[in-house]
């Protein structure tokens, strides 16, 4: 059981961070604290794949006299893309919170919906008034 | 921000040397940490600096509007355009060996270099691009 | 040592930003995060990694949020106008979500009881073709940083998708929020 707990903890580390940021994704109601649970998901998400990556008395994956045995690489290349894509993912995200206030003057996801239901209210009570039989 | 004499005269010695800074980390993108989407994201935020600096007219006078949406497509064409040559040459697409800058090791590293170049411009382009999309008065 | 304690400050940073009310306090430590991060990966030897995130993450990232504030509010209103649900408090959606986040943690952790452990050099990632990637990008390309020559070379593709990527959320990102030019 001990050697369990001193061979994995990091992983529940990892996993701890990647719950933060889930909680935060799904839980709170502004839109921008999405946005940044969203961020903190996804570095969580490259931090788990890079530990993976790491060999006990590796060096850094450059080329080296001095080295006995390297990093693998292979998952710094693929978390380097990732980065990059949740850079992109970011920027539009927040380009859409930004059209959303200038349509409905708040950020909050309840008041949103809340003046959309009384929209959708309004339309159906004119569209009741103004039917022919 | 422009009356504070401090700021003004740090910021105009500093840029030159951040996209000097910028380059360098590009060059270098083979013989150590670096490479095509670092120095992009180092330059665009020289230009952030300026404009943080001086504000958004002034920035935009420095960085036109026009310049920065043809950059935005120029760095993945020179990406895409790379690999298309190398498919003149009788290889498959992206395969630098074929191309005729002498034998197989120099023809792979400056194929190496060409889409680092490309993958830079993109990068500063579209960095530049969306702060100036974002950074627009209240009531826009 | 250090170790632990970076990634104790990580969880800590990671709580503070969620549960902070002004908006502008929460992009900040947001910023810290991101170079906390960058620091921990330096400590695994993962530096073209490290050296993006800081930055991406800490330069960016930051800016950008902070460009949002300003065009919309800076910060988290109470509940006044919603009468759904007052934040903070603990009600059926929060408990609900907390629920949720606990079961997803425990099948996450049960599915790590399997991985081999942190720095095991016959873990089975580091047999398969990590080390022709290692041999083989002096000899034919001349090029010895191993993460750019793989990136460039092995996987060519990716970063074409990669780059396409960038250019598609710049585009996106015009489209949004561009108005027509004043004449």
């Amino acid at each position: 059981m001990i050697e369990i707990i001193i061979g994995k903890y990091n992983y529940w580390i990892y996993i701890t961070l990647m719950m933060i940021g889930f909680y935060a994704m799904i839980a709170k109601g502004n839109l921008i604290k999405k946005i940044i649970g969203m961020n903190i998901f996804q570095t969580a998400v490259i931090l788990f794949y890079i530990s993976t990556g790491k060999v006990w008395g590796g060096t850094a994956p450059i080329l080296w006299d001095k080295a006995v045995i390297y990093d693998n690489p292979i998952p710094h290349v693929l978390m380097l893309t990732a980065i990059v894509v949740s850079v992109g993912t970011t920027a539009v995200a927040i380009a859409i919170v930004i059209r959303i206030y200038k349509e409905y003057g708040t950020m909050e996801e309840d008041a949103i919906l809340e003046i959309e239901r009384k929209q959708a209210e309004e339309l159906r009570k004119g569209n009741t008034g103004q039917r022919e039989i | 921000m422009k009356d504070d004499i401090i700021i003004r005269v740090i910021s105009n010695l500093l840029i030159p040397f951040i996209q000097l800074y910028a380059l360098y980390v590009l060059a270098h993108g083979d013989l150590g940490p670096g490479g095509g989407f670092q120095g992009g994201v180092i330059f665009a935020s020289s230009i952030i600096l300026y404009v943080l600096v001086y504000g958004i007219d002034e920035g935009r006078k420095r960085s036109h509007q026009k310049i920065t949406d043809v950059l935005n497509s120029i760095g993945v064409m020179i990406y895409g355009g790379i690999g298309v040559v190398c498919l003149f040459f009788g290889g498959y697409y992206l395969q630098y060996g074929k191309l005729p800058l002498g034998d197989l090791k120099h023809a792979s590293h400056l194929g190496i270099y060409g889409i680092e170049i490309g993958v830079e411009v993109t990068v500063a382009a579209v960095m530049v691009t969306i702060f100036f999309e974002m950074a627009g008065r209240k009531n826009d | 040592m250090i170790d632990f304690i970076l990634l104790f400050f990580l969880v800590i940073c990671a709580i503070a930003a969620i549960r902070m009310k002004d908006l502008l306090s929460t992009v900040i430590i947001l910023g810290a995060y991101s170079l906390i991060m960058a620091v921990v990966w330096t400590r695994m030897n993962a530096v073209d990694v490290a050296f993006t995130e800081a930055s991406v993450g800490a330069g960016i990232t930051t800016v950008l949020l902070i460009a949002a504030l300003s065009r919309t509010q800076r910060g988290e209103e109470n509940g006044q106008r919603s009468q759904v649900r007052v934040q903070g408090s603990l009600n059926a959606h929060s408990i609900i979500s907390l629920i949720v986040v606990f079961v997803t943690g425990a099948v996450l952790v049960y599915g790590t009881l399997d991985m081999p452990d942190y720095g095991d050099p016959n873990a089975p990632s580091h047999h398969h073709v990590a080390p022709r990637y290692i041999k083989e990008p002096l000899e034919e390309s001349g090029v010895i940083n191993m993460v750019t020559a793989l990136l460039a070379n092995y996987r060519g593709y990716d970063t074409l998708g990669e780059t396409t990527v960038i250019f598609t959320s710049g585009i996106s990102v015009i489209l949004l929020l561009r108005r027509k030019m004043q004449q």
